[in-house]
């Protein structure tokens, strides 16, 4: 059932890739400009013992890779879930198939994370060009952000499904996304952050993401944080999974 | 007996507080044309989502297709083509694509909706707008390929909920066209209308809904002669002497007498003959009409001329 609704955003993809492609990959390649070299020159320059004495952009990059994927996971899961609802209703036409309201949230799901790892490697590629990482488990970053994304996408869905109104996804954007992209070791270490403010981002998801991308590019993660890390992230993916089985059930089986 | 494919008994919908459906009976049996008419907010539209299996009933007995549909609704609903009131298109995608995808949701193999695809597209007259996105198609087309779409299974029942509403009288006749084909066919149709000529051109039996209840069953004849008189003459009066008119036919025909602002309609087993009757009278209208009943005159009487919004 899932496999059945994947192919159908795999259809829609073929024709809409090309728009996308360019807000996906461009959007994380000026942040990494505009950061890693921009920003980073000057915070260079004063020395980077803070940072644990890598450059700037082997700072920022690996967090970049996070913060996009986190991006890709949530726009995914808002208008294209509600809009499947709302607008081109393409969620009912699949309801009266054989696909469950669970295979079609499923589907459209792993849509999802095929979407956040084709982003994902693309700015990883980059990111290896440009110098930004300097270990070779990098390349786990790939599984990584995709765990990331879609800690961020089902339970975004989830509540996707719940909404009358797309209103509420600038709430979403203002008031999770952005401070969250800002707050979570990002573009700089947490040390700078006052003791609460800390213990407050070591709660977040995204703070989990960056750290795990950021010990796998710099070669520094441990086997322990990186079982909190993952844990973390399944734990929530999981019962953004579950939820999602829910809320897509209310809305499409009443 | 023909076989039946769905039986309803004591069948109910709420939501909260409210009820849709209240404890509704039918049968439908393979190879019929099943309609369920009703004024909005009839409940039509809820029984025809529990036949669908997207929703679950309340209260009562529904077996489809010898299924129990909260139990077995993937199942069943791999048997069931749908129509829904309002189009559920991809208008990003081709006509054609549209048709690939949806047999996709069904589990068929990429040959077999192929070749299915190409044949429904000819059989709904969109071959030549086959490559084109359905973005711009017309409100007809739309539903065409709508229609073409809920055949993609070939399947056992075929749901209609309001097939040709907001159509052009043009598109209309397309569509009835294309479900009298369907019909004669032999596929098993189920809709629901609030227009009384496509009642009456494709159903060959039907319920009429009023307040979540069934009020009245049979075929389109048999709901005239029971309802109705076989005619109705209709009348219009100068506006002066309308009241008056209207007043005097009503000791005339007391029982079948209908008074609307500019007309008096008498339901009568023989229209001239009570057009000299109510001349006998000494009244002379403006105009008048004879004809015969048809459903919308059942569908008045059963449902009342109020407005419903």
């Amino acid at each position: 059932m899932t496999i059945r609704a994947l192919a159908y955003w795999l259809t829609v993809y073929k024709r809409t890739w090309r728009a996308s492609i360019w807000s996906s990959f461009l959007g994380p390649l000026l942040y990494l400009g505009a950061m890693g070299f921009g920003l980073g020159s000057l915070v260079n320059a004063h020395g980077t013992a803070q940072l644990g004495g890598v450059t700037y952009l082997q700072f920022v990059g690996p967090a970049i890779l996070a913060v996009q994927a986190m991006q890709t996971g949530i726009m995914e899961s808002t208008y294209p879930v509600f809009g499947s609802v709302k607008w081109n209703k393409t969620y009912y036409a699949a309801q009266a198939t054989p696909l469950t309201p669970a295979g079609i949230f499923r589907g459209h799901l792993l849509f999802n994370a095929a979407r956040i790892t084709m982003n994902s490697a693309v700015y990883l590629i980059v990111m290896w060009a440009f110098g930004a990482a300097r270990s070779p488990w990098v390349i786990l970053g790939l599984p990584a952000a995709t765990l990331l994304g879609l800690a961020f996408a089902a339970p975004t869905a989830a509540w996707a499904m719940t909404l009358k109104s797309e209103a509420s996804f600038n709430y979403l954007f203002r008031f999770g996304m952005i401070p969250l992209m800002l707050f979570s070791a990002t573009f700089f270490p947490l040390s700078r952050l006052p003791g609460w403010l800390r213990l407050v981002a070591y709660a977040t998801p995204l703070w989990h993401g960056v750290a795990l991308c950021r010990g796998l590019s710099l070669g520094t993660l441990t086997a322990g944080s990186a079982v909190i890390h993952v844990g973390y992230l399944a734990i929530l993916a999981g019962i953004g999974v579950w939820a999602g089985g829910v809320t897509y059930r209310r809305r499409l089986y009443v | 007996m023909p076989e039946v494919l769905v039986r309803a008994r004591g069948l109910t919908k709420q939501f909260g507080g409210f009820t849709a459906v209240d404890g509704i009976d039918f049968d439908l049996y393979r190879g019929e044309a099943f309609g369920f008419l009703g004024p909005n907010g009839a409940g039509k539209s809820s029984t025809m989502r529990m036949i669908g299996c997207v929703s679950p009933p309340s209260g009562g007995q529904l077996t489809i297709l010898d299924s129990d549909p909260v139990r077995d609704g993937p199942a069943i609903r791999a048997r069931l083509g749908v129509v829904p009131q309002e189009d559920t298109l991809d208008v990003e995608l081709t006509v054609r694509e549209n048709l690939l995808v949806y047999g996709r949701y069904f589990g068929l193999p990429k040959k077999v909706i192929r070749e299915r695809a190409d044949a429904l597209l000819e059989f709904v007259q969109l071959t030549d707008r086959a490559h084109d996105k359905v973005e711009p198609l017309s409100g007809g087309m739309k539903r065409r390929l709508t229609i073409a779409r809920s055949l993609i299974n070939e399947p056992d029942i075929l749901l209609l909920d309001e097939p040709s509403t907001g159509l052009d009288p043009q598109a209309r006749h397309v569509v009835w066209d294309r479900l009298y084909g369907l019909k004669q066919r032999g596929v098993t149709l189920i809709l629901t209308t609030h227009y009384m000529d496509e009642a009456e051109q494709l159903c060959d039996r039907l319920v009429v809904m009023d307040h979540a209840t069934i009020v009245a069953a049979g075929t389109p004849r048999e709901l005239i002669e029971t309802y109705s008189t076989p005619e109705v003459l209709e009348l219009r009066f100068t506006p002066d002497c309308h009241e008056q008119g209207a007043g005097k036919l009503r000791d005339l025909y007391p029982e079948r007498i209908e008074a609307t602002a500019d007309r008096v309609m008498l339901y009568v087993s023989d229209g001239d003959e009570a057009l000299k009757r109510v001349r006998g009278l000494g009244l002379e209208p403006s105009s008048s009409f004879a004809r015969r009943s048809t459903l919308e005159d059942v569908f008045l009487h059963l449902t009342g001329r109020r407005l419903i919004d």
